[in-house]
């Protein structure tokens, strides 16, 4: 992925996350807890469980249906992030070939159904992840995190990080344009090239780390960042939001829900 | 090679995350008794500079291919492992959430893989020994290079271990292992290189940089490093012995080796119990009521044994009921998420 | 309180490599003075105020700011007195938004958060970014972040405002309400600027640095109307006062 690219997918996040729908005003804490609890859910399933998996979309769908978030960006970046999953789940149908099921003609083997299992739950997953970010952003996330206990010197450093990717981001971009103006032929820069770059940056960024450090100081940095305020509580809203997930995730997680329905269809069809 | 949500179990991610959180915990704890208030400044933007440089790609010469840097090492180099640690950590975090590399109940494995191996093994075990306090460009060359293939190595076998535990991906263990690590070879390899070079031009235009992180111990180079390659022999050979015999026990020890401090021993086991039970206590819930139509098969070598499932065997009436019902269920969800927003669109 | 607020006596300063940056500096600077800093690139101008802040301490000569003198005793005093703001307001706000940047100055002071609070609203309003307040620094344009790093330093309520390069990169109708904006406070400034003609417009007084020494100080007007003292240390009179190229002077 390209500079330009990666800037343009944190910002396009980052505005989603900006918006004002009552679940992106729910307490952040609520919405990582439900996806916690989502991925435990999905991901215990058994490794040939596939109709099982579907239910477990609501969860991704409700949030972009609530958080107004278009599925597109969902689903293109989950189609980016398959790749590596591909290349592990595809031994499953070369190794695993026993027969489980007929259809007809159609033998569908134990690797067929864990491949596709696979497949589906690195989309569920995906596209949950990025959901959880597009209602939520960023500095809410983390806010979450120190509520629930992690290191504040982490969080304070990963707020850092995120705040700078922007600034150092475009710096680089500069670089490597300046760079493609004045040699024409070869798009990826050699060794050489690649080494005096990433080495300029690498300077400017240490200098930049100096003086942001000068600008903290002299606006009485003493070592220990101010708290953040916290601007939401766990309420109401927030307790029925983690009670509604909850239920319906242990929900499908005990209850074959495709089956009992596939079974009220047959019975109808009878 | 990031780790992904779907190739892992619950279990196997939830103890790497809490192996994850007692590292970030130290390391946290570790920086603030330093308490060197310009870290964490330096720590971020240092940060910001790993994930635009692993953006930019070189051409590696003499093939077809692309390298770009990692970072572990490099971090570690400039800023000591328990803030590289920490630093690491961030970078992972921000590419778990905005662009779904691995994913979030993955991150503990791609924190410890990516971080724990290059900050807390590599880089005072092999870098820093063998690169000392005064260094030449062949030492600096050859520590970045070992330390970055080590490192790397160790990470590629957690890939690789994390994921069989889990039992998702029916690889078997052996050749997974033989077709991660001589790939993470070469990325290692390129790691070391361009951590070198980027170390070597830092020392030639600010050597002030190197003074305060110059290691203590640069008389007796050579038993650390003696030590850290005989604990990752051992950790390599004696896991691969266990998984030969495929004895379920033996990951067990591989993974705590794995994760190699002694205190961590117990709140590990305390969340692996946790998490194990829970998980014991979901497999026991309703399954698929699958009618037998073939033979059982064997469990598969490696699964983790800690819920050893049946083989499904699936009759074909319960199956198309299930095919039926799961679109059924997707046209449900759809609904559902219709009508909300219809509702939305009124409110 | 004494009647000068800043006094630079003797100093000299050489950077870590060995580049002289700065030598036998004296300066006095009373309240309420507005002084341009002006010399060509790499003159010394930004490490001069870098001692102004505390940044950097001196290596020989020393520096007083109000009744304090500089040195790492002190240093929490001067940069309460002194505010200031960088050339890159990319450096100096960090936070996740506008209205915790602005507040990280008050809340690191002691102020409780409804305080800083009202800082903040204040702060903000005197620079016109009221409606700037939730959104997070990366997403501003170079204008609008330059306002939000002086309201951050204003929310801090110094003495003294330094500013290095204040309207580099502002648009003219920005850079002209930056001047009027500047032109409001009270409080004492230093800018350090190659806006020769900003300089013109807001301070009264001039230091003229070369190669880190001073070759003039005193009124705005008759240093740049010295037009040899200004080439002789590579500048060139503010554009409003050359003559027209077109009509000559006609
Ligand atoms: N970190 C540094 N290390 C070594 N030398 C430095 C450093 N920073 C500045 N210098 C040198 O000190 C001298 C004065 O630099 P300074 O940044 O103060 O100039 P300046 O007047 O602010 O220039 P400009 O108008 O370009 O900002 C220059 O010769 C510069 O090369
Ligand atoms: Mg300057």
């Amino acid at each position: 992925m390209s500079i330009e690219n990666a800037l343009f997918e944190l910002r396009r996040l980052d505005e989603l996350a900006r918006q004002d729908t009552p679940l992106h005003r729910l307490d952040a804490r609520a919405k990582v807890l439900a996806t916690v609890f989502f991925l435990i859910s999905l991901l215990s399933l058994n490794r040939y469980e596939v109709a099982r998996l579907l239910p477990y979309a609501a969860f991704p769908w409700l949030l972009a249906v609530l958080g107004n978030i278009p599925l597109a960006v969902l689903f293109r970046r989950a189609a980016l992030a398959l790749p590596f999953v591909l290349m592990v789940g595809l031994f499953n149908p070369l190794l695993d070939r026993t027969v489980l099921v007929h259809f007809g003609p159609l033998a569908v083997t134990g690797g067929m159904l864990s491949f596709t299992s696979i497949v589906l739950r690195a989309i569920l997953a995906v596209t949950t992840g990025l959901a959880l970010v597009a209602v939520t952003g960023f500095d809410n996330i983390c806010r979450a995190l120190g509520r629930m206990g992690l290191p504040s010197v982490f969080l304070v450093q990963l707020q850092f990080l995120y705040r700078y990717i922007f600034v150092l981001a475009a710096e680089a971009t500069r670089m490597m344009h300046a760079r493609s103006l004045r040699c024409a032929k070869s798009s990826r820069p050699s060794l050489r090239e690649y080494r005096s770059l990433l080495g300029c940056l690498l300077l400017r960024t240490l200098d930049r780390a100096g003086r942001v450090h000068q600008a903290m100081l002299c606006r009485g940095f003493d070592g220990s960042m101010p708290g953040y305020g916290h601007t939401t509580s766990f309420g109401a809203a927030e307790v029925r939001f983690c009670l509604v997930c909850g239920l319906y995730l242990v929900a499908v997680r005990i209850f074959d829900l495709p089956l009992l329905l596939g079974g009220l269809a047959g019975g109808l069809f009878r | 090679m990031h780790m992904a949500d779907a190739l892992l179990s619950p279990t196997v991610g939830g103890v790497m995350w809490g192996a994850t959180a007692c590292l970030l915990g130290y390391a946290s704890s570790k920086l603030k008794a330093e308490k060197d208030d310009s870290r964490i400044p330096l720590m971020g933007v240092l940060g910001a500079f790993i994930f635009a440089a692993q953006m930019i790609n070189f051409s590696i010469p003499g093939t077809g291919s692309s390298g770009h840097l990692g970072g572990g090492l490099i971090l570690a180099a400039l800023l000591g492992p328990h803030a590289a640690f920490l630093t690491i950590a961030s970078v992972l975090a921000v590419q778990a959430l905005f662009f779904a590399d691995g994913g979030l109940l993955a991150m503990g494995c791609n924190i410890f893989n990516l971080g724990f191996f290059p900050c807390y093994l590599a880089y005072p075990l092999i870098y820093k020994p063998l690169a000392g306090a005064v260094s030449s460009r062949g030492r600096l060359m050859a520590a970045s290079l070992i330390a970055a293939v080590a490192g790397l190595q160790l990470g590629a076998f957690g890939v690789v271990l994390q994921t069989t535990a889990s039992g998702i991906s029916e690889l078997p263990f052996s050749s997974f292992v033989m077709l991660m690590q001589p790939i993470h070879l070469g990325i290692g390899v390129v790691e070391g290189v361009v951590t070198a070079l980027l170390l070597g031009f830092l020392h030639r235009v600010r050597p002030e940089l190197f003074g305060a992180a110059r290691p203590a111990t640069a008389s007796r180079p050579l038993r650390p490093i003696i030590i850290g390659l005989a604990l990752a022999a051992m950790l390599v050979g004696g896991s691969m012995s266990w998984f030969a015999s495929a004895d379920p026990d033996g990951l067990e020890w591989a993974m705590a080796k794995v994760s190699g401090k002694e205190e961590l021993h117990a709140p590990e086991a305390g969340i692996h119990g946790t998490l194990d039970a829970l998980q014991k206590r979901i497999a026991f819930l309703p399954d698929y009521n699958f009618k037998s139509t073939e033979e059982p098969e064997a469990v598969p070598a490696g699964n983790e044994g800690n819920t050893p499932e049946p083989w499904p065997n699936v009759a074909v009436g319960t199956s198309l009921s299930g095919v039926l019902g799961g679109f059924m269920t997707l046209c449900l969800a759809g609904l559902l998420g219709f009508a909300v927003r219809k509702f939305h669109a009124k409110a | 309180m004494s009647h000068h607020i800043l006094e630079v006596k003797d100093l000299c300063y050489c950077y870590p490599d060995g580049t002289p940056a700065l030598a036998d500096i004296n300066v006095t600077i009373h309240h309420g003075e507005s002084v341009g800093l002006v010399g060509a690139n790499g003159a010394g101008k930004s490490t001069l105020l870098q001692h102004l802040c505390g940044s950097l301490l001196p290596q020989s000569g020393r520096i007083r700011v109000g009744d304090f003198p500089v040195s790492q005793g002190t240093l929490h005093e001067v940069r309460r007195t002194v505010g200031m703001v960088f050339q890159d307001p990319d450096d100096q706000l960090f936070m996740p938004t506008v209205a915790e940047d602005v507040a990280f100055g008050p809340l690191n002071i002691g102020l409780t958060p409804d305080e800083a609070a009202v800082r903040v609203d204040e702060a903000l309003r005197m620079v016109g970014a009221e409606h700037l307040k939730n959104r997070p620094p990366y997403r501003l344009s170079g204008g609008e972040k330059r306002g939000i790093a002086i309201a951050a330093v204003l929310a801090c309520s110094p003495d003294i405002l330094v500013m290095d390069e204040p309207s580099a990169n502002l648009d003219p109708r920005s850079r002209r309400l930056l001047i009027k904006l500047l032109r409001g406070f009270t409080h004492t400034k230093v800018v350090a600027t190659h806006d020769l003609d900003l300089v013109l417009d807001l301070c009264e007084r001039t230091i003229v640095l070369h190669e880190g020494r001073i070759m003039a100080d005193g009124p705005t007007k008759s240093i740049f109307n010295n037009s040899e003292l200004l080439y002789a240390c590579a500048l060139e009179p503010p554009l409003s006062m050359q003559t027209c190229p077109v009509c000559n002077g006609n």
